[in-house]
């Protein structure tokens, strides 16, 4: 079974739906504090969303030289799974696990909605059980979120196929691009798709209950990249 | 000797600045004319122990490159004064 760790800095607010959604997908799933230094034997490992040391400074800035850091820092040069949450992929960007920076959105208000989000590559392990092309609606809620590269990095993205979804219009009500990311630009990986970071919230729409449900593709993706992860 | 370090952190020119921008139209409001290129940054002081100034500036700019400013979006500048 899928081991999952979800890391908890202060100020994880998303921790727990995370742990939720990994379980409800077939993961054994647990919180990890972000004062340890041993991830459990983790396959994959999710920074949560919130906002972790209160967005001091910036967003992930404090977070990323949390001690639990370094051990993801090495997880992930083994090939290991990293997923990026929000805050989580604030943390990602600060730490260099993934390029570019997530700054104050276009428009300065905080947002909290669903967003439709293009599914462009289909093979990362948070993205595994998609095709290219799919479409998810899914809530994003953020103040800094806006994903800025420089052009050169944002061509290498491209290039490299790292562009995991995007935003999308997709009928009347929804608004593309929240935020003003450079190209539409909700979450990338890095090449090998192992480290995934995404602004929207995709724990939060698994059931029902949450109002949508189009999220659960991306922890099936998570539970089914067990057999990929087998590989190492 | 102690120095007083000032770091003041700026977003990157060519980065769209929403806050400079806000503060910009809220000052034509006012009624402030001939304002322009407003941008809005961040300034931080510290202390900072070092046995001179270049070795206070030197270390200050660690602390920028490592966590005060972000290289991708921001540049800093670092200003040193005996205490």
């Amino acid at each position: 079974m899928q081991r999952v760790a979800v890391l908890r800095f202060p100020g994880s607010n998303r921790d727990l739906d995370a742990l939720r959604a990994a379980e409800r997908a077939g993961c054994e799933a647990y919180f990890v504090w972000h004062r340890d230094t041993d991830l459990r034997a983790a396959d994959v490992v999710i920074l949560p969303g919130g906002f972790s040391y209160g967005d001091y400074l910036r967003s992930g800035a404090i977070a990323r030289f949390s001690p639990v850091m370094q051990a993801v820092e090495r997880h992930a040069a083994e090939g290991g799974a990293v997923i990026g949450i929000c805050n989580g992929f604030q943390i990602l960007c600060e730490a260099g696990l993934l390029p570019g920076a997530l700054v104050r959105n276009a428009r300065l208000s905080f947002v909290a909605k669903p967003v439709d989000l293009a599914i462009e590559r289909a093979d990362t392990v948070f993205t595994c059980a998609f095709e290219r092309g799919d479409r998810v609606r899914i809530p994003v809620a953020h103040g800094d979120g806006r994903f800025v590269a420089d052009p050169r990095t944002l061509d290498r993205l491209e290039a490299e196929d790292c562009v995991v979804v995007r935003y999308f219009t997709a009928g009347p009500g929804i608004e593309p691009n929240p935020n003003g990311s450079d190209r539409n630009i909700a979450g990338i990986c890095n090449p090998a798709g192992t480290i995934v970071g995404l602004m929207p919230h995709p724990e939060n729409a698994i059931d029902p209950l949450q109002g949508a449900e189009g999220g659960r593709g991306f922890f099936t993706s998570l539970a089914a990249w067990q057999s990929l992860a087998g590989r190492r | 000797m102690t120095f007083r370090v000032h770091v003041r952190v700026m977003p990157r020119a060519g980065l769209l600045d929403p806050q400079g921008q806000a503060v910009e139209h809220a000052l034509a409001a006012l009624g402030f004319a001939g304002v322009s290129r407003v941008r809005v940054g961040r300034a931080i002081e510290l202390d900072v122990a070092a046995a001179s100034r270049d070795e206070a500036e030197a270390h200050a700019r660690q602390m920028c490159d490592r966590l005060l400013a972000n290289p991708v979006t921001e540049d800093y500048l670092v200003e040193v004064e005996e205490d």
